[in-house]
């Protein structure tokens, strides 16, 4: 099954220019895919229009199987999460277990099931400790893992990260990372990652590159992080481990490219003399 | 203005039952001229140390207040001496330059050039002429990279993400301040944004602000950037090094919970293969040494 | 920083009065006042004083935090002690000496006078000290579930009350964010060289603006994020929600709510039969 589905979907904010052109994507059942942009590049806009925060100009969008929709928004909600940016602007309640429970309130579920998905909830975030905490007292990173522990309360299949981690530092942003590709390797669910950390997208099994609106280009992390040039016509950056293969290469060193820093040192090593001991 | 802090030491809150420690006897030297980094996690003291260059947190002068600091306390940026009530403060501040976290989230004027000229207004002694107010203005936003023409009629909240901090920065270097802090200045820009700031900082060290202190999380950033760095962690400093003797102590930096650059990683592993390199932790240099000892066509 | 003192008002240890159902301590605090108010002399208000220090002992929560609280009204207490003393006429006689004890233009010091404003006095204190007692003992979220339980009742003739109760509770989330805002935007324009703390009112208006428009804005952005956010999370009014906190009576709200009867009983009956001595 589809998780989600655009058709010819069209956007704007009213300004004469559009914030999603004629977008045709979709996103499979369990997948996890990460979506690159650089600010402005629409990306945040493709995340809001998938559970109907927005609702599109032109085209149609399906959630699995489900058309988004004025009739159908509680049920695709229900299907869909969001977890936005800033840590401290997703909570309702001042008390962790409050806050988790804001959601499954909402739909209406008995005491106990409630009381069941903040248990489920917080130990796949891994804050099971914090139950009883004051929000305003936890890290960006901890705050982060609550708004995701909130949105499972609701039961969803398909997670969106809206640039979740950019706000982090690089201690939260490896917490968030984790409890991601564990929701979706064990949970199944399925992932939806806006990010402009390329090391992040390397998690995801497929990757799309978004500018003006428009999805320019597609494929595994690898296939994407190869074309460097065009990258940075799209204003990406190249992770600097690229940039480091890059001049290498170019001082004639024959490395692989590649973005994990253990296998470029195997590859260095090949290369360089051993001091003679 | 060199800044000596010693044995400085300070408590928020105290005598509530939320009293914190957030600086325990720091004693650090940044000299002028440097273009100095400060590590830490978020409660590391490293807010409260930055606060105290400006006066924005003071030493308490009365002698009640003054036993919980040691007699030997010092706080001195160039001439001005911190723990001495008769600092003028005002004076202070317009040679201490202070960019907070987000600084676009400060702006507040109808017009980019009406927020920039705030602060130039605020430290006048007199009511600037018009050219000097104007000049003045005009050559900071040219400073942080800005089409002055272009901008200089906008309202602030009109701009991009990454201008309104550039036009956030400039408000603050407009009195051009011979020291300039930056808490967390990339923080939430995209990595192309991150680069532009990087480049802006150095600019603006070599053109306007002889010292530049910056808090970064990013370790890439400060071993990239930085003369020399300190690390803190729970109201003490750790470690303060220049990157290229700072980064070989990886075990301890991951012991505070904190990261090292590529560069270091990429030593550690080949070290791990028997493969010594030493280099100051930039990507250049790394670089230049991996390939100089390159052998054969491998 | 600012965050820490914001919650200082409650005082977190476990305790008897801590584990009471929040509905039961604001019932207590409503009819302690009107307790006090019907209270019509000095044994009255010797039995509100009683079960008052009862509660405080039971709560773990130190006298020092209680008087606090009293110190914190102690000019408004004053005030009316000595208006009263002054102004207030009366004939009765309390002991060996003239009704009227000093006398100058308008001004009189009466014997009914002097014993009204400490009657006035014990009543202002018990008051207040019993409002501070909820604060102390209900942290601010159990003390809106309260609020919103209690007033129930009134969503018959349509009035928002899951609305107020959230309403509430996002103030509470998002005053300590706020203030750590208000606290950072102050420094950034000190920092700026604007002076805050200085010059006389008009200039002190002009100088808040720096501030208070950043605020503002930061408070709107929030605002607008918060409720995507809720939107997101499937919030569709108050309707179709289910409430995972019950507030439960339990044994030791029947005590308490026995011991509040018995008190009011008793303050009215040493009304009726004693009377007014003043």
């Amino acid at each position: 099954m589809k998780a989600v589905e655009f058709r010819d979907v069209s956007f704007s904010y009213g300004e004469g220019t559009f914030a999603i052109k004629n977008l045709n994507f979709s996103v499979e059942e369990g997948e996890f895919v990460a979506v690159l942009g650089h600010n402005g590049s629409g990306k945040s806009t493709l995340a809001r229009l998938c559970n109907g925060l927005l609702v599109p100009d032109a085209g149609s969008i399906r959630v699995f199987d489900l058309p988004v929709g004025d009739k159908t928004l509680y049920d695709v909600r229900k299907r869909v999460g969001i977890v936005f940016q800033n840590p401290d602007n997703q909570t309702v309640a001042s008390i962790v277990e409050d806050d988790v429970a804001f959601g499954a309130e909402n739909i209406g579920l008995t005491r106990e099931e409630i009381g069941r998905r903040i248990d489920f909830a917080l130990h796949a975030v891994g804050m099971e400790e914090y139950r009883n905490a004051t929000v305003a007292r936890l890290s960006g990173g901890q705050k982060q893992r609550v708004a995701i522990a909130g949105v499972l309360a609701l039961g969803p299949k398909m997670m969106i990260l809206d640039e979740s981690t950019a706000m982090l530092d690089p201690r939260g942003r490896r917490e968030i990372m984790q409890v991601v590709k564990r929701l979706n390797e064990e949970e199944g669910i399925t992932v939806l990652l806006i990010t402009h950390f390329m090391e992040e997208a390397l998690l995801a099994s497929r990757a799309i590159v978004m500018n003006g609106g428009e999805i320019v280009m597609l494929g595994t992390p690898n296939e994407i992080f190869e074309k460097r040039e065009e990258l940075v016509k799209y204003r990406l950056a190249l992770p600097r481990i690229s940039r480091i293969c890059s001049r290498l290469r170019e001082g004639g060193m024959p490395v692989e490219y590649t973005l994990d820093y253990e296998i470029l040192a195997e590859e260095i090593a090949k290369c360089v003399s051993k001091p003679s001991i | 203005m060199r800044i000596q802090a010693e044995h400085l030491s300070y408590v928020y809150n105290e005598k509530s039952p939320f009293a914190a420690r957030a600086l325990n006897d720091v004693t650090l030297t940044v000299e002028e001229g440097e273009f100095f980094g400060i590590i830490g996690h978020t409660g590391s003291g490293k807010s409260t140390f930055i606060q105290h260059l400006n006066g924005l947190i003071r030493i308490p002068s009365s002698l009640k207040k003054r036993k919980k600091y040691k007699s030997d306390t010092v706080l001195r940026v160039g001439d001005f001496d911190l723990a001495s009530p008769k600092t003028d403060f005002r004076a202070l501040r317009r040679s201490v330059g202070m960019v907070f976290q987000y600084p676009e989230y400060q702006l507040f004027a109808e017009t980019v050039f009406d927020d920039v000229a705030f602060g130039y207004k605020n430290f006048a002694a007199e009511k600037p002429r018009k050219e000097e107010l104007e000049d003045a203005v005009r050559s900071a936003i040219e400073m942080v990279g800005l089409d002055y023409a272009a901008v200089n009629d906008l309202s602030p909240f009109d701009l991009s993400g990454g201008q309104k901090r550039r036009a956030a920065i400039a408000g603050v270097i407009v009195t051009k301040p011979e020291v300039l802090v930056l808490d967390e200045p990339a923080a939430g820009l995209d990595p192309l944004g991150k680069q532009e700031i990087m480049q802006l900082l150095h600019r603006i060290h070599r053109e306007w602000c002889k010292t530049v202190i910056i808090v970064s999380h990013d370790m890439d950033e400060i071993s990239e950037n930085c003369t020399r760095a300190a690390v803190f962690s729970e109201g003490t400093v750790k470690y303060v090094l220049p990157p290229a003797e700072l980064f070989v102590h990886t075990d301890e930096l991951r012991e505070l919970g904190l990261d090292i650059p590529l560069t270091a990683k990429i030593c550690e592993a080949l070290r791990r293969r028997g493969i010594e390199i030493s280099c100051d932790f930039t990507a250049d240099d790394l670089v230049r040494k991996l390939l100089a000892r390159r052998e054969g066509i491998c | 920083m600012l965050k820490d003192v914001s919650f200082g008002q409650y005082y977190p240890v476990d305790s008897f009065v801590h584990r009471l159902d929040p509905r039961l301590k604001i019932v207590f605090l409503i009819a302690y006042i009107v307790a006090l108010f019907v209270a019509s002399n000095f044994y009255g208000l010797a039995v509100c004083a009683a079960v008052l220090l009862f509660a405080i002992i039971c709560s773990h929560v130190p006298f020092g935090k209680v008087f606090r609280a009293v110190k914190g009204v102690l000019f408004l207490v004053i005030f009316t002690a000595v208006l009263n003393i002054f102004f207030y006429n009366g004939d009765a006689v309390y002991w060996n000496a003239p009704a009227v004890l000093w006398e100058w233009h308008f001004l009189r010091v009466t014997q009914a006078g002097i014993v009204f404003s400490v009657f006035l006095v014990i009543r202002l204190v018990l008051l207040v000290t019993c409002s501070s007692m909820l604060t102390y003992t209900t942290t601010p979220v159990s003390l809106t579930d309260g609020i919103e339980s209690l007033l129930t009742p009134l969503k018959w003739i349509r009035f928002p009350v899951h609305e107020l109760a959230l309403i509430m509770s996002i103030a509470l989330r998002f005053i300590p964010i706020l203030m750590d805002e208000t606290e950072r935007i102050m420094n950034a324009q000190k920092a700026r060289g604007a002076m805050l703390d200085s010059g006389g009112l008009g200039k002190r208006i002009k100088a808040v603006i720096p501030v208070i428009m950043p605020l503002l804005l930061s408070a709107l952005r929030r605002a607008d994020e918060l409720g995507d956010a809720m939107d997101a999370r499937c919030y569709m009014g108050g309707k179709t929600r289910t409430k995972y906190k019950k507030l439960t009576f339990t044994w030791r709200d029947l005590i308490v709510f026995l011991l509040l009867a018995a008190m009011i009983a008793g303050v009215v009956v040493l009304r009726i039969y004693l009377g007014a001595p003043l």
